[in-house]
């Protein structure tokens, strides 16, 4: 399966489906490094299932979402590699 | 982050223009029914359904300016792509396409953030930045601005002829082009691949505090991040778009 490389940026879709104010922006301190950096600025890893968004820093797992492919619109959020989130 | 919920939604924009831009590229106007505005720098997904179900999505930036009513997209044609040959071939004015956005509030720009604005773009890597430069015009801002931009050729040149326009008649945008494999006879541009000796020339100095935006293909997008950071800018003030290596 391809694997993109891409800027939390290229998650906003997908996050914009969970969250409903602007995620990009916010700022995301990082479980593992302790690095805080607005999402848009991680790294994201996008493929046809889900999309994973990894710490600039460090590349620990921030946020992974996986997307139900068939049936009911269903999404699997993982937020532990978050310390915590900053919202303006 | 108050205000009313609101959820990302599909919809259906009508293609009411398309307009060659250079022989692998092409202009997509669409009018969008239950537009909301977009900021420059945005992007939409675009999404493809074939008849078995099957269901290709792609984010396309939005080269569009705020204050146009319709939402421009420039779509390169990737010969293996999945969404791409369809959107520059098949398209024709009057179909709908499905889209939703605008996305992604990170990599945007408005006039009143200020500048100095430092855009670097290869390719359609364009895209969202001429959305900025186009804005900072209809907003009648005059924050200096420096358009590096990486072509293969001169004829792959998107955007030409209003870059050229806007450079010329406005004396705080510059427009500084380099073609990386084929220059024409006389080419007074740059002829290699963005470095960071071209960046130390172009780029306003770090002590200016530029407001940096950068759009293309993964190399040239890191490349161009680090070099800049290396020359002392500040990273928070770097945004990068990636196009990733395949999409299409």
């Amino acid at each position: 399966m391809d694997e993109q490389r891409l800027d939390g940026n290229a998650a906003a879709g997908i996050l914009e489906e969970i969250f409903t104010f602007e995620i990009t922006t916010a700022r995301a301190a990082c479980v593992h490094c302790g690095a805080a950096g607005e999402v848009g600025a991680q790294m994201a890893y996008v493929t046809e299932i889900g999309t994973v968004l990894r710490c600039s820093s460090c590349d620990n797992a921030l946020i992974r979402i996986v997307r139900q492919q068939t049936g009911p619109q269903r999404y699997w959020l993982d937020l532990k590699g978050i310390d915590y989130l900053q919202l303006q | 982050m108050a205000g009313t919920v609101r959820r990302l939604t599909w919809q259906i924009g009508e293609v009411v223009e398309t307009s060659p831009q250079t022989p692998r590229t092409k202009s997509l106007f669409l009018e969008v029914p239950e537009w909301r505005g977009h900021r420059a720098g945005q992007h939409v997904d675009v999404r493809l359904t074939a008849e078995d179900g099957y269901q290709a999505e792609r984010s396309y930036s939005i080269a569009s300016a705020p204050e146009n009513g319709q939402v421009e997209l420039v779509v390169e044609r990737l010969d293996d792509g999945e969404v791409s040959p369809y959107l520059a071939d098949e398209l024709r004015d009057g179909d709908g396409l499905e889209l939703r956005g605008p996305i992604g509030g990170w990599f945007a720009w408005d006039a009143e953030e200020g500048g100095p604005l430092l855009l670097v773009a290869g390719g359609s890597g364009i895209a969202p930045l001429m959305a900025m430069v186009r804005h900072r015009k209809a907003a009648g801002s005059d924050i200096p601005v420096r358009l590096l931009y990486s072509s293969r050729s001169y004829g792959e040149i998107i955007f030409r002829q209003e870059l050229e326009t806007l450079a010329a008649d406005d004396g705080t945008i510059e427009v500084i082009q380099t073609l990386t494999r084929f220059q024409p006879e006389g080419w007074h541009g740059y002829d290699r691949r963005i470095d960071e000796k071209m960046l130390r020339e172009v780029a306003y100095p770090p002590e200016e505090h530029p407001l940096a935006f950068v759009c293309g293909p993964t190399p040239l997008v890191e490349t161009v991040a680090t070099a800049l950071v290396e020359l002392g800018h500040d990273p928070t003030r770097v945004k990068t778009e990636r196009f990733g290596p395949t999409g299409g």
